[in-house]
This record gives C-alpha cells, structure tokens and sequence, in this order.
C-alpha cells in the first residue's frame, strides 16, 4: 500500500502546487520590478471566474484560458495605471483589487448563471485533463505506475507548463538584457532610467507577464482543477502565493521550493486529519494548514535564514528634473 | 515632486477630491448595476430605504457602523504611526476569542457590571497583542509588517477554527460555534435599554458598542493631536529620521501605533460577541477589517471622517442586504464591489484627478487676480 499512498501524495502535492506556482512567480515578476503585488489573490479568482464563465458558454477550452489571461492582465494593467503612472499606494491599490474581484465574480456569477454565484459546470470535453488517462488513478503493486506513472506523469499540460516556466523566469531573469533591466528597475530604477530606458515601460511589461500567469494560475482552478466556478474558490491561494515567493526570498527556484512544500503541507493537511504520529501525537489540521504562514512569518524575522526584498519595491519612481 | 502642480486649497484637497473620488467609484457601481439588467436608481432607492427609512434599518445600519467606526480607527492610527495595519480582520478575531474565553469563563460567576468592562479589555488586550507581535517584528527584526500582518490574519483565522473545533464546541454539536455565554457576558443591546427607559424600538443587533465606538473616536482624538504621546508617534509616521534626531525612540512608537491600532480593531469583538452573537462564531468579522481600510481612506484618518465614512459604509451593507431581497440577480456581495471601487478610487488612484483639480483653481485663480486688477485700475 506504501506505493499507492507516496504516489497520491506526490500526485496532489505536485496538483495543488501548480496555482501557486503560476501566482508566485507571477508576483515575483512583478516584486522585482519593484511593485507590490498584494492582489495575487483577486487577479487568479477573476481569471477563475472568467475562464469558466467563457468556457461554459463558448464550449472552448482556448476562449477560457484567453479570457482569464485577458481579465487578469486589464487588472494588472489597473494596478499599474494607479501605482506606475500615478504613483498611489501599491498595497492599498492591491487591496482593492482583491475587495473588486472577491465582490465582481459573485455579483456578476449570479446576474448571469442565477446559481448562487456558481458558473454551470464545465463539460468534460472542454476540461484539462492528463496527458496519460491510464494512470489517472494509482495501481496497487506497481511501484513504476504508483509513483512514476501516478504520481509524476498523469498530470495535465498546464501543470507542466507551471514547472517549465521555472525555468523560463530563471533564465530571462538571470540570462537575458530585458531580464537584467527588469531586476535593476526593482532596485535602482534612477540607475535605470539615467541609462535611457524607461522605468514605466519596464514596470508595466512585468506587470503585463504578471498578469499572464495569474490568468494561467486561475484557468487552471477552473479548467483542470475543479469543473465550476463556486465564490471565493481561490481561499487564500494568492496570499500562500505570496508567501512562497518571499520564503523563497524573491528567487525562482527558492519559490518553486517553497511552492512545493507549501503544496505538499495543503496535500498531507487533508491526510492527516485525526492521524497520531509517531512520538508526536495528533497534529490538529489548522496547524498544519497555518504552517506556511508561521514559516514566513518567522523567515521574515531573520530567524532562519534573511529574505532581503528589491531594494525599491513599493517605492513610486518619481523622474528627476 | 510636481508639488508645485498640485497647489489647492484645503477644502478641495479635504472635501471636493474625496467626494470626486466617491462619485466616479459609485458611477462605476452604476455600470456593473446596469451591466447585470438592474436599475441603478431603483437599486440606490431600496438602498437608502432599507438602511435609513425605518428604525428597525437604522438599527442594523447603526450596528454595523459600530464595527467599522473600530476598525476604521485602527487603521488610521497605525497610518498616523507611518504603518499601514491590513490585519484588522486577525486582530478583531482575537478580541472575539478574548471576549469569548472570558466570558465561558466567568460569566457565570460575576455581574454584568463587572463582567462587560472586562471583555472590553480581554478584546482590546487580545487584539493590542495580535498587533504588536507584527509591529515588534517590524521595529526590531525588519519585517514588513503589511505582509505580517496579513499572515497574522490567517494565523487568527486558522486559531480561531482550531479552539472553536477542538475546545469550544460542545460535545455533540454539528455547528461549529461555542456554548452561549450566561446573560451577564451580553452587552445590552439598545432596544432593550429604551425599553427600559419606556421607548418602543423594534429589535436590532445595535447595543451599547457603540457609545464604546464614540468614546474611543473622542480618546484617538485626544490621543493623537492633544497627547504628548500622541504627538511622538505621528512625529514618526511623517518623519522617522527628524523624531530620531529628536530624541523619539521610532521603535517603541511603532510598537504603540501597532498595539493602540491592535487594540481599537480587537474591540469589533466585543461588538460582534458581546453584543450580538453571544457566543463564540466562525469568521464573524467577515471582511470589517478590510472595511476599516477603505472607511479610514474615505474619512481622511481623522475620528470625525471615519464617523462619516462608517455611516457610509453601515448605510451600504445594511441597504445592500435590503437591495438584494428586493431586486432580483442582485447580490450582497455587490457592495463588496463598491467598497473595493472606492478603495481603487479613492485610495489608490485618489491623486489621479487632483492635477485637473489643481488646475481648474489655478485658472479660477488667475481670472479672479486678473479681475481684481482690472477693477483697480
């Protein structure tokens, strides 16, 4: 039974990871170039909202996915209309974007679908689904189809894209001239604008892939995830998101770790419910559960470890004369 | 800066910006009421019926003003402090379990005289604790306390499930709430202190929280422009440098901005427990310290705007519920919208029409010194 149980672990954990790592590295994207991001959380329940609402409807998987890339980065480019061009409060403009969407999705869910904010669920043909329906479920006995086949390959596209894009970041944060502009506008944006490029440009271009992975990160909750909207469904997924990224102290693949054990914590909460461990007894589940919070918490103090953030997040850039 | 840009007078930058401010957010209410097939001035007119149109509406009204008047006031002293508290809805969840513990505890036992007072400061010492953790951490350990204190609200959260679950709840109960606490943990509501006095008022859950509420808008008056201490700390909220320089020590004051900004959202607790729910709930600040955020921007940070801004606010959610069971399609959670409309509005983007304000003074000023030159020569 060991193989089944390891293989469902590895198998929920890598699912649950894959909003939070579409939202994290989406605000570290935007936190490099050096903008809070507080409104994670309402920019992938929009997107959720969008890509269900628009595949229900339009029976297309690929209208869903546009739609909820393209409500997440008119947020995005809300946020950066008020906080960029306007110099307001990034915090506080992040929090009315959460207030918008939390409020929005329901109000408009049930003016348009009448099913107490629910969208109509999406039919399987339109849905995410695995790349390899054969080991959709773990098999008893078979390590290579439990743990392999189950628990790493019966995933679906979006689920390796979120992976993949690790890499991505990495490299065109570290490896590529826009990369380079990108990080030195969230530190010294001064430095950056004296060498002739424009500070708003660069913000707004980060806020704008920003914006394409909450919407990836929200299409995922309700094309492949789930098969509906249903209110508030995101339930502090941005806000662990956000977390993860400063735990993984605004670097890619420090996040992609913190998103994992983030993830796996979600994926064992469930499992261990009422469960006594050995020499510790019964974990209650709210523990386990707050555990990625108290872990940044204390990260942020210093006590394990130092999470520097860029040196000018949430600081407005205001142009010399 | 384009300060130089920016000159007006202070009842434009005070009244005129925040009014433009609220108008454009609830034009754009309008049109999401219009985009979902109602009408806005039928919508607006159950609303303002609902919530001022009767006495039993302004009771609900009233109450939920109560809350908001408290978190309001937490937000803005953390502000006066240079801190910006999104923890509100940790910290009132601790004064509620303050509240709580206390009053399973000793109600029974003491009067209400006696028992009231001290779940006022349970709730206030609770929530002043839930605060100051992230305030110390941010004064002496460096962490930003926007995004502790937000970790701190799931923190409360994930606290409160776990008593409520685990300890509270009584052996058998499918609901997961605590026992109700003995009649002298409850806090007068005020129908029933009009009763008494002979006056018919239909029932509410408005109690006397809200003389609390108003006393504590007089102490953070007093508090933050009559008080030494008071001073101390705005002196750090605008220029933590200068007051070092002074002799201000801007780590304790971070600390009392947050433990005074803890302790005023804790008091929602006794509010929401004490005076309506009487026993211990799941998420029963359900949003008001965010709330706080939009009704302390709405009302400048100062006790006399953040009494306004929390009539506001109580008028939309109290009208809102009444809107909802009048006009069909239309949900409660429409007022989650305008609220986050005129936070974007009137928060984040408040500075986006100021330069056009700015300019029609500078015009309106120039043709009055043209015509008084005129009517000299």
């Amino acid at each position: 039974m060991d193989e089944v149980l390891i293989g469902s672990v590895l198998a929920s954990t890598l699912r649950v990871t894959t909003p939070l790592l579409f939202a994290a590295l989406a605000g570290l994207l935007s936190e490099r170039s050096g903008v809070v991001d507080i409104g994670l959380e309402g920019k992938m329940l929009s997107a959720a909202f969008a890509a269900a609402a628009v595949a229900s409807v339009s029976h297309s998987t690929a209208l869903g996915l546009l739609a909820a890339i393209a409500v997440a980065i008119a947020m995005s480019m809300i946020h950066g209309f008020a906080t960029v061009t306007h110099r307001g409060d990034q915090v506080v403009s992040g929090v009315a974007l959460n207030m918008v969407a939390a409020g929005l999705t329901v109000v408009l869910g049930i003016a348009w679908f009448a099913q107490g904010g629910q969208t109509p669920p999406i039919e399987a043909a339109q849905r995410i689904t695995g790349l390899l329906p054969q080991w959709a479920e773990p098999v008893p006995g078979s390590w290579f189809a439990s743990v392999i086949g189950h628990g790493l390959l019966s995933h679906n596209a979006l689920v390796y894209l979120a992976f993949a894009l690790v890499a991505v970041v990495w490299f065109f944060l570290e490896r590529t001239r826009p990369g380079l502009r990108l990080r030195a506008v969230g530190e010294n944006p001064a430095m950056v604008d004296a060498a002739g490029v424009s500070v708003p440009r660069l913000r707004y271009t980060a806020l704008a892939l920003n914006g394409i992975l909450c919407g990836l990160g929200g299409a995922y909750l309700t094309l492949a995830q789930n098969a509906s909207f249903s209110p508030n469904m995101t339930a502090g997924r941005g806000f662990i998101a956000l977390a993860a990224m400063i735990f993984g102290k605004w670097k890619p693949v420090p996040t992609l770790c913190a998103c994992l054990l983030f993830g796996f914590l979600d994926a064992v909460a469930i499992r261990l419910q009422g469960v006594s461990l050995p020499g510790i007894g019964e974990v209650p589940v709210q523990f386990i559960q707050a555990l990625p919070y108290l872990l940044t918490v204390v990260l942020l103090a210093g006590f394990i470890g130092q999470a520097i953030a860029p040196k000018a997040l949430s600081k407005p850039y205001v142009k010399e004369r | 800066m384009s300060s130089q840009a920016l000159q007006m007078p202070r009842w434009m930058d005070l009244v005129l910006l925040p009014l433009w401010n609220l108008l454009i957010a609830l034009a754009v209410a309008g049109g999401v009421v219009l985009l979902i097939g109602a009408s806005p001035v039928q919508a607006l007119t159950v609303l303002l019926d609902g919530a001022l149109g009767s006495a039993r509406g302004l009771g609900y009204t009233l109450y939920y003003t109560t809350t908001f008047i408290f978190t309001g006031l937490a937000v803005a002293v953390a502000f006066h402090g240079g801190l910006f508290n999104i923890g509100g809805e940790g910290q009132a969840t601790l004064g509620g379990i303050g509240v709580a513990l206390l009053s399973l505890w000793l109600a029974p036992k003491l009067p209400g005289i006696v028992m009231i007072p001290l779940a006022i400061v349970a709730a206030a010492l609770l929530g002043m604790l839930w605060a100051a953790v992230p305030g110390y951490l941010q004064a002496w350990r460096g962490s930003h306390v926007v995004i502790t204190t937000i970790m701190f609200n799931f923190l409360a959260a994930g606290l409160n499930g776990y008593l409520l679950v685990n300890w509270l709840r009584p052996a058998g109960s499918m609901s997961v709430e605590s026992d109700a606490f003995a009649d002298s943990a409850r806090m007068p509501a005020v129908h029933e202190v009009l009763a008494k006095l002979g006056i018919e008022w239909p029932s509410s859950p408005l109690n006397l929280s809200i003389l609390l509420a108003l006393a504590a808008c007089v102490f953070v008056w007093w508090f933050l422009w009559k008080s030494r201490a008071g001073y101390v700390l705005r002196a750090v909220g605008s220029n933590p440098a200068a007051a070092h320089y002074a002799g201000i020590r801007p780590r304790w004051q971070v600390l009392a901005a947050m433990g005074l900004s803890g302790a005023l959202a804790g008091l929602v607790g006794v509010n929401e427990i004490a005076g309506v729910q009487g026993k211990l709930t799941l998420d029963f600040v359900a949003g008001a310290g965010f709330t706080g955020i939009a009704v302390a921007l709405m009302g400048r940070n100062h006790p006399v705007g953040i009494v306004l801004a929390s009539l506001l606010f109580g008028t939309l959610y109290q009208g809102g519920v009444e809107v909802s069971f009048d006009v069909p399609g239309f949900s409660r959670e429409m007022v989650v919208t305008v609220q986050g409309l005129i936070v974007l509005f009137a928060g984040a983007m408040a500075m986006v029409s100021a330069p056009m304000f700015a300019k029609l003074h500078g015009a309106f000023a120039r043709k009055q010194r043209a015509a008084e030159g005129k009517s000299h020569g």
